[in-house]
């Protein structure tokens, strides 16, 4: 990608706009196709004008990686009934569910108990939002708020949620919560105010610095391992594997949504 | 140099440093920040913080890129400002370093609606006890309904000057 500028100061030497440029984004006319870091070639054709190319679009250089996609596998057999590690490492991680109405306020991750009623074995498993593939909370969302990232992160863009809670009602795992009332004291990763909708997302500022959700964090410092995080397009990752030699399922397979979050030993 | 933004009206209304001076009981007492000055100066910071705060949000959020360089959490670094206890004060306080223009121009800030106005590991429930009222309000409840009760009673009333003064005045309260 190519494009010329005619900078403000025609008279600066080339040597010194090349050192302002990185710092300096005032004299950029589209700051936008210099912002993204990468690679920049500059050569000066004439005096004031100056030719620059750039490697990579933002797309690129940006953290989302589509040749990524985040998953979570859960070994329903490891979640232990008596523990909620992975819930309460994700309110704290988030900053929800310390407001002071339980019935109505944001539950991104919950135990959810199983009964078989033949038999009366139980089990549980943590839910949480199961980052489809084709998310129907993106398909019926009226303002684009809700969205999938190119990793395959399902997240709310609250700067232009209206709150209308169409993809509460879409979504078949309940996975999103509409906050009610007003918020203080938020994480400064992830905001959250009232009159918008969240849900889980997969941690995904611990992600974009190569890290792993809190809730896998959580339960494995328990011991339990329940959960494994990982990119489900690459073949050599723990989770591929483990997808690729033991049985899972994925839940609401009838939807055929294809989530990247998978359960084994389920049932 | 290193000062807050304001209105590019209040810049351009700015003379000369006598008539500053002759005005500045009238302008808004810009907070002083810390840190390395804004390269591009602020002049471009005044006039664009937003739409470079804007344009990097997206970013983030929808592209996943953390190496961003505008951002509600990088002007805490040097905007934030204390209270008389040295404590950070929030947005609820008229001396945040975004109220001091923003009041004074009458733009509304939305942001905090979401985003927290301290830096972070301010506990903003422990500032200054009741200051927060502002943006914690309680669920309406009973009082709520009380409200809504007394608006539809007013209604009623063939007065129309009551009725238009309660129709105002509940209009003001959302």
């Amino acid at each position: 990608m190519t494009f010329f500028r005619m900078p403000k100061d025609a008279k600066q030497p080339p040597a010194q706009r090349a050192q302002a440029k990185k710092a300096n984004r005032a004299e950029m006319t589209r700051r936008d196709l210099l912002r993204s870091g990468a690679a920049v070639a500059t050569a000066t054709l004439a005096p004031g004008v100056t030719l620059m190319a750039f490697g990579g679009s933002p797309a690129e250089a940006a953290a989302a990686d589509a040749g990524k996609r985040w998953g979570l596998l859960i070994d329903v057999s490891k979640c232990q009934d008596d523990c909620t590690a992975c819930v309460s490492a994700c309110s704290e991680e988030n900053g929800w569910g310390q407001g002071e109405h339980p019935e109505t306020d944001a539950q991104w991750i919950r135990k959810v108990t199983l009964k078989n009623k033949a038999t009366g074995h139980t089990e549980t498993m943590p839910m949480m939002c199961q980052h489809c593939e084709h998310p129907p909370c993106v398909d019926v969302c009226p303002t684009g708020a809700s969205m999938k990232r190119a990793d395959g992160i399902v997240l709310v863009d609250k700067h232009v949620c209206i709150g209308c809670r169409y993809c509460m009602m879409a979504c078949p795992f309940k996975a999103r919560s509409f906050i009610h009332e007003p918020v203080i004291n938020q994480k400064s990763h992830n905001p959250r105010g009232q009159g918008t909708v969240e849900s889980c997302t997969l941690c995904v500022h611990r992600v974009d610095a190569g890290g792993t959700p809190a809730c896998v964090e959580a339960c494995a410092a328990e011991g339990h391992g329940a959960i494994i995080f990982g990119d489900l397009k690459d073949p050599n990752s723990e989770i591929s594997k483990r997808l690729a030699e033991y049985p899972s399922v994925a839940l609401r397979p009838d939807l055929d949504l294809n989530p990247g979050v998978r359960y084994a030993q389920l049932g | 140099m290193a000062r807050l933004a304001v209105l590019l009206a209040f810049i351009l209304s700015l003379a000369g440093v006598a008539q500053a001076e002759e005005r500045s009981s009238l302008l808004p007492a810009v907070p002083k920040a810390t840190g390395e000055p804004h390269a591009e100066g602020n002049e471009y910071w005044r006039k664009n913080h937003m739409e470079m705060m804007r344009h990097d949000r997206d970013l983030t959020l929808r592209m996943g890129d953390r190496e961003i360089e505008a951002s509600l959490k990088g002007c805490f670094d040097c905007h934030a400002v204390k209270d008389d206890h040295g404590m950070p004060v929030t947005y609820t306080s008229e001396k945040h370093f975004c109220r001091v223009c923003h009041d004074y121009a009458a733009v509304k800030v939305d942001c905090f609606m979401c985003h927290r106005s301290t830096p972070d590991g301010v506990d903003e429930h422990a500032i200054n006890g009741d200051s927060h009222a502002g943006l914690m309000t309680s669920p309406e409840g009973d009082a709520g309904a009380g409200a809504v009760a007394g608006y539809l009673e007013r209604l009623a009333r063939p007065a129309r000057r009551t009725m238009m003064t309660s129709t105002t005045t509940s209009g003001a309260d959302e």
